[in-house]
């Protein structure tokens, strides 16, 4: 990076160190940060959609669709995250592959010969000559898929139980204002339950955190990753020789997880605040006491 | 006529396509000399990264490079996210079970322990591999205890802290490690050099002929003009292991 590092078994000390740290794969494991946010950022929102309709889903008049949304919470929720991990990419991807290959090849090869799961170049998912960032991007996107089915299913079971737990005489009284199903849904129920939801979402918030580094698992290099492989021993074949160090990278990885989740500690606290002004609820009669005060 | 046009103007598109295939080259990318990533770059290099874009290169072939953790190898390999493996994999009967070689690129490289001491019993210790390597199943049986590892190097970090009594891998991946650890490692008495495996190939699907016979066609012509030694040299030091 730096125009003084060109010949690094030269560097000493400190300066060593700062061409170290900024090597092209410090750099790597320095973008593998965003790949970790990036997940966050992406999951978060599609699980709690996923959530959302489960949960609608689960409370459904329309008997199938009742049943089809319990048996996605019970299922996925009965099932260990790991062996979902391992599945959902693999059979999405050899799935969606299975489809082109009867779509765009001569479908009179079969797809699977002996040992091997052959599709035609053409029904290759992404195409072996596309360019690298669409091969990282696409397994990226089948684990934020893998990791949304997983913790959408834990946010239907949350999300149902605050729509149980809103007050019956919230929703009689809208009632007996004439409102129609529709409207006490959109008007009371769904603006009242998000206090009872927040303490189950805000545990699945940190246990998605904490859970990211399964990413690693499914092969594609996150900061675990990139930890293990810097942090081992190098020998003179690689420009920056050093002893075994990982316990270091690790220990930076432990302080990364730990900010992560004090960080959102506080802005919970915020969430949970701002979301209780008002509410028939504890929080919401303290906030009441604190205002009239 | 018209028909005829098409069909050919189809093949004529379909055979440009096929020619345009990129390979998709995988490789662990953590064992050294054989792969590993270059720190400054951070791109994948070794003696099978070179090897291997010189055969792409002789073979007219665009190839580019995949890394892939060692226990999922195969398997990614066998599900089509990659064409091939160079990855100091040794060809042996298993792994023949579940993919195909093409003709060593290597003469059957030596094995070797390391410890901390040279007289270490390795026939009765604990002894560090890496899981589904020819030696993690050499070391299954013999007496020893195995201990094993998803990665090279942590085989090495477990002998050096006290974990396993020695390691057992490639002699040529010791050597640099052993000769740079100012006398902490040094090779087993008389387990310095043992003779293991045919040799390390190239692994391909066992539906991809063609592309075998490719590759296959290509080490042969590097073998003969003595480009292949030259590698192999370069990487493995003047007194490595060539062909004839």
């Amino acid at each position: 990076m730096f125009s003084y590092c060109s010949d690094p078994s030269q560097l000493e000390g400190l300066v060593w160190m700062s061409c170290y740290l900024t090597s092209g794969t410090h750099l790597l494991f320095y973008a593998s940060f965003g790949t970790v946010f990036l997940l966050l950022a992406l999951t978060a929102p599609a699980a709690l959609a996923l959530g959302y309709a489960g949960a609608l889903a689960s409370r459904s008049q329309i008997a199938p669709l009742r049943w089809f949304g319990k048996t996605y919470t019970s299922m996925v929720r009965g099932i260990p995250d790991i062996l979902f991990f391992l599945f959902v990419p693999i059979a999405l991807d050899q799935g969606l592959e299975w489809v082109r290959h009867q779509f765009l090849c001569d479908s009179g090869t079969p797809v699977r010969q002996g040992n091997d799961f052959v599709v035609c170049p053409a029904a290759k998912l992404p195409l072996n000559n596309a360019a690298e960032w669409v091969h990282n991007t696409y397994n990226l996107t089948l684990a934020i898929i893998a990791f949304a089915v997983v913790f959408g299913a834990f946010a239907a079971n949350v999300l149902y139980g605050a729509m149980q737990a809103v007050p019956r005489a919230q929703l009689e009284t809208a009632e007996a204002y004439g409102m129609t199903p529709r409207q006490v849904m959109r008007r009371i129920l769904v603006p009242q339950m998000w206090i009872y939801a927040l303490p189950g979402l805000s545990n699945l918030w940190m246990i998605l955190i904490k859970a990211t580094p399964l990413l690693f698992i499914l092969g594609i290099e996150d900061v675990v990753y990139w930890a293990r492989e810097l942090g081992g021993a190098k020998t003179s074949a690689f420009s920056y020789p050093h002893p075994d160090w990982r316990l270091y990278y690790f220990l930076a990885l432990l302080v990364f997880y730990l900010l992560m989740t004090a960080i959102s500690e506080r802005v919970l606290a915020r969430v949970t605040r701002r979301l209780s002004r008002g509410q028939a609820t504890l929080g919401g009669e303290a906030l009441r006491r604190e205002a009239a005060a | 006529m018209k028909t005829l046009t098409l069909a050919a103007a189809a093949l004529a598109l379909t055979a440009g396509l096929s020619s345009a295939q990129t390979i998709r080259m995988g490789t662990e990318g953590a064992y050294p000399p054989y792969n590993f990533i270059d720190d400054a770059t951070g791109q994948v290099t070794g003696f099978e990264i070179e090897l291997g874009n010189a055969l792409c290169e002789r073979a007219g072939l665009e190839c580019t490079w995949v890394r892939n953790d060692w226990d999922s190898i195969i398997p990614n390999l066998v599900s089509g996210n990659y064409d091939t493996i160079m990855a100091g994999m040794n060809i042996n009967e298993d792994r023949k079970q579940v993919i195909q070689f093409t003709q060593p690129y290597t003469p059957p490289m030596p094995s070797a322990y390391a410890a901390l001491s040279p007289d270490v019993d390795v026939e009765n210790g604990v002894v560090a591999a890496q899981t589904n390597t020819i030696q993690a199943g050499h070391v299954a049986q013999t007496g020893a205890t195995l201990l094993e590892f998803p990665t090279p190097d942590e085989t090495i970090a477990a002998v050096r802290n006290g974990e396993a009594d020695a390691v057992f891998a490639d002699k040529d991946f010791l050597a640099p490690i052993v000769a740079e650890s100012n006398g902490q490692l040094v090779w087993v008495e008389g387990f310095d050099t043992v003779p293991m495996g045919e040799g390390i190939g190239m692994g391909l699907r066992q539906s991809d002929n063609e592309l075998r016979e490719t590759f296959d066609a290509q080490i042969t012509a590097m073998k003969e003009d003595g480009s292949l030694n030259e590698l192999i040299r370069k990487w493995f030091g003047e007194d490595a292991l060539v062909f004839e």
